[in-house]
């Protein structure tokens, strides 16, 4: 119990003091996750959408090879996109081995079915609900996506903060991708990895209250800026 | 310029539903002016027919002609259903919503809804979401929406279902306007008053058959079918 007081002490200490190393991996923990978040958003979200509203002989397939997908390890997929891209690997010309890059390419792959999953949940249930109406009015299938994505939002909203918590948590694959590198791909999550294995407790407790603060600080601006609480009926 | 979607004509067509037919076969032409209002008990088939000419429901066998190409036919009638579906926006984003999908701009597409929601009486309630409107005001929404394109045709699938007295007498005047205004208006209800009051011509249908049709006056008064006979009388049938 000792420990978490000193912990959290420590971090109220690195923050105030504007810890220099504290600012860099925790700026390089939003910008891997929160780029990671978009560029899966940007496939997940009309993905899910597309999946909702078009019949096909391999449908259910799909969604339920996209639901197991949501619990994949991320040791493997580190592992899978650090074949891919070592220098024996097919991408290994790139040079993208442990830098952020890698780190954000493997969370997405982590991510994308969990934003595309709880899409494709809220979206088949709005087109339930409009169905008849987006038929009667003609649309085409861009102009349902759309209209879906657009009314869906805050549900979809929902569905990127949950690939966000997961991909700022992460820790398994970016270290393999990443390698932990001081002042390159150092991020909270790995640092915590790293000050507990050296047995510095309290410095990783700090870390680790500070990672969770951005989590909620990130989740609290994009509720704010868009105003679920105060339109939540509709 | 394509000229009128109408008539349309219905030529021996058949709805069957896992395996059952639930409409048909049944022949009619819809052409001319003015409100036709379909009749039957519950299970006669009165929404799967609106349904079918405004092409919903895909019938099994029969055909389904227009007077002109689809594409013109789609883009010139609007359904109202019985439980308005109201999306996630505001009463004047829904209304102008037909209208963003015509491609009109945003600001022109809000001007115009907000005209067509003051003509049914929402014009005070233009940025409320639709979702918390009361039964009657939903109907109206969905009356604005479907008629802010200017439709040649309307269908209506038993509007004034569950709505008081006030409400039911509201919408069957925007119905009038929209009459007035050149709208050709198919509509069902189980509402014998209100047929009396609205209908131009009736069309009976009884287990999927269209029993009988013809001008209202006719009909209410002598109708010839003794299935319409016993509707009029508020006699229950099996």
């Amino acid at each position: 119990m000792n420990d978490i007081w000193q912990g959290l002490a420590q971090a109220l200490r690195l923050v105030l003091g504007l810890d220099a190393d504290l600012i860099e991996i925790s700026g390089l923990s939003l910008q891997v996750s929160l780029g990671a978040t978009l560029i899966a958003s940007v496939i997940g979200l009309p993905l899910g959408a597309w999946l909702a509203i078009n019949r096909f002989r391999a449908r259910r397939v799909v969604i339920a090879v996209l639901n197991a997908l949501m619990g994949l390890p991320p040791v493997v997929v580190g592992l899978f996109v650090y074949v891919l891209l070592s220098r024996s690997g097919p991408f290994g010309v790139l040079g993208l081995l442990f830098t952020p890059t890698a780190m954000v390419i493997a969370q997405v792959i982590i991510i994308t079915p969990i934003i595309a999953s709880i899409a494709h949940q809220a979206i088949r249930d709005l087109w339930a609900d409009y169905h008849d109406l987006l038929i009667s009015l003609n649309t085409s299938r861009a102009q349902r996506i759309r209209t879906l994505l657009w009314d869906g939002r805050r549900a979809l909203m929902t569905a990127s903060l949950a690939g966000f918590g997961r991909a700022i948590g992460e820790v398994g694959a970016i270290m393999i991708v990443g390698g932990n590198i001081d002042h390159v791909t150092r991020v909270l999550t790995t640092a915590i990895a790293l000050e507990t294995g050296k047995g510095e407790f309290g410095l990783a407790l700090a870390l680790g209250f500070v990672l969770i603060s951005l989590a909620v600080l990130v989740n609290l601006a994009v509720h704010f800026l868009s105003r679920t609480e105060r339109s939540g009926r509709w | 310029m394509v000229g009128s979607i109408l008539p349309l004509a219905l030529e021996d067509i058949t709805l069957r539903r896992a395996g059952k037919v639930i409409l048909g076969p049944l022949s009619w032409v819809l052409d001319g002016a003015g409100i036709t209002v379909v009749m039957g008990p519950n299970g006669s088939g009165k929404t799967s027919f609106l349904r079918a000419m405004h092409g919903l429901e895909r019938v099994n066998a029969g055909r389904i002609a227009w007077a002109a190409p689809l594409e013109a036919v789609r883009a010139r009638q609007a359904f109202v259903f019985q439980t308005p579906i109201l999306m996630r926006r505001s009463v004047v984003d829904c209304i102008a919503y037909p209208l963003r999908l015509d491609g009109v701009a945003r600001k022109t597409a809000r001007a115009r809804a907000a005209e067509a929601a003051a003509k049914v009486g929402l014009g005070a309630m233009l940025e409320q979401p639709a979702q918390v409107l009361s039964g009657g005001e939903k109907q109206k929404l969905a009356l604005a929406r479907a008629l802010v394109r200017g439709p040649e045709l309307l269908f209506l699938d038993e509007p004034c279902a569950n709505l008081d007295g006030r409400a039911t007498r509201e919408i069957e005047a925007i119905l009038r306007d929209a009459r007035e205004g050149g709208t050709r208006i198919v509509m069902s209800t189980h509402d014998h008053g209100q047929a009396r009051r609205l209908a131009d011509d009736i069309l009976f249908l009884y287990n999927g058959r269209l029993v009988e049709t013809g001008p209202k006056a006719v009909l209410l008064e002598t109708p010839t079918t003794p299935e319409m006979t016993a509707f009029i009388n508020g006699e229950l049938l099996p």
